[in-house]
């Protein structure tokens, strides 16, 4: 179990827990974009150990992981740029507090 | 969240795939972290409550968490994924030989995206012309 495919499988659907309990419940925007970065980071670890482990998906594997990075930090850039020109406007980071849509 | 993906990190030259572990370690520890570092410091206000905040729902969403991480381990420990008993290397020129022969179009598609996505976060974060606060 210590060095098999279960093994990262489940810590990578542990983190993704974390993570999504991060995403659910915390009210600082930047937590949860933190959060989500957590969630992809066990996905990446997922794909890295399907590759390492079966034969037939051995290099893609790690293309896929890269590009899934590269994305990662497209949307972090985006994000943060977002919760930067809110919080000019709003003057708070709580997503719960951003209800002008809702007046 | 640093020490996780250090962490991460190591898991990925264990996992044999040392190109990624290094991607991981230069985009995430050195680019992810200080954007976050320099938004936290951008939003901070003394008028915000020091404490960890949660929302009111933070107990139902600990009971979805570990729900959904005991459905994975059970459906990871339930499935048989043809899988090898011991895990290979991969090298770092087969990688480069797949990425520039079979992605190219892929990884051109993502430096395009990655481009946008720098244009439209200084275009988001930069502060509007007579914009006095």
């Amino acid at each position: 179990m210590t060095n098999s495919l279960d093994a990262y499988l489940v810590l990578s659907g542990l983190l993704f827990a974390i993570g999504s309990f991060g995403f659910l419940a915390r009210r600082n925007a930047i937590s949860m974009l933190m959060s989500i970065e957590l969630m992809l980071n066990a996905v990446n670890l997922a794909i890295v150990a399907f590759g390492s482990f079966v034969d037939r998906l051995r290099p893609n594997a790690s293309v896929i992981a890269l590009m899934v990075i590269a994305v990662a930090a497209a949307e972090a850039t985006v994000g943060l740029a977002i919760v930067i020109a809110i919080y000019r406007n709003r003057r708070t980071p709580l997503v719960d507090e951003y209800d002008s849509l809702r007046q | 969240m640093m020490v996780c993906f250090g962490a991460l990190a190591g898991i990925y030259v264990i996992a044999g795939a040392p190109l990624v572990a290094a991607t991981q370690v230069l985009v995430y520890i050195g680019a992810i972290s200080v954007l976050v570092l320099f938004a936290i410091m951008l939003t901070q206000t003394k008028a915000a409550p020091a404490r960890l905040v949660f929302q009111t729902q933070a107990v139902p969403a600990a009971i979805a968490a570990v729900l959904l991480a005991g459905i994975i381990a059970v459906s990871v420990a339930a499935t048989d994924w043809h899988a090898l008993s011991q895990r290979v290397e991969s090298a770092t020129g087969a990688v480069a030989q797949v990425l520039f022969q079979q992605y190219v179009l892929p990884f051109e598609i993502v430096s395009v995206l990655l481009l946008a996505a720098v244009i439209g976060g200084v275009f988001l974060a930069k502060r509007e012309q007579g914009d006095v606060s």
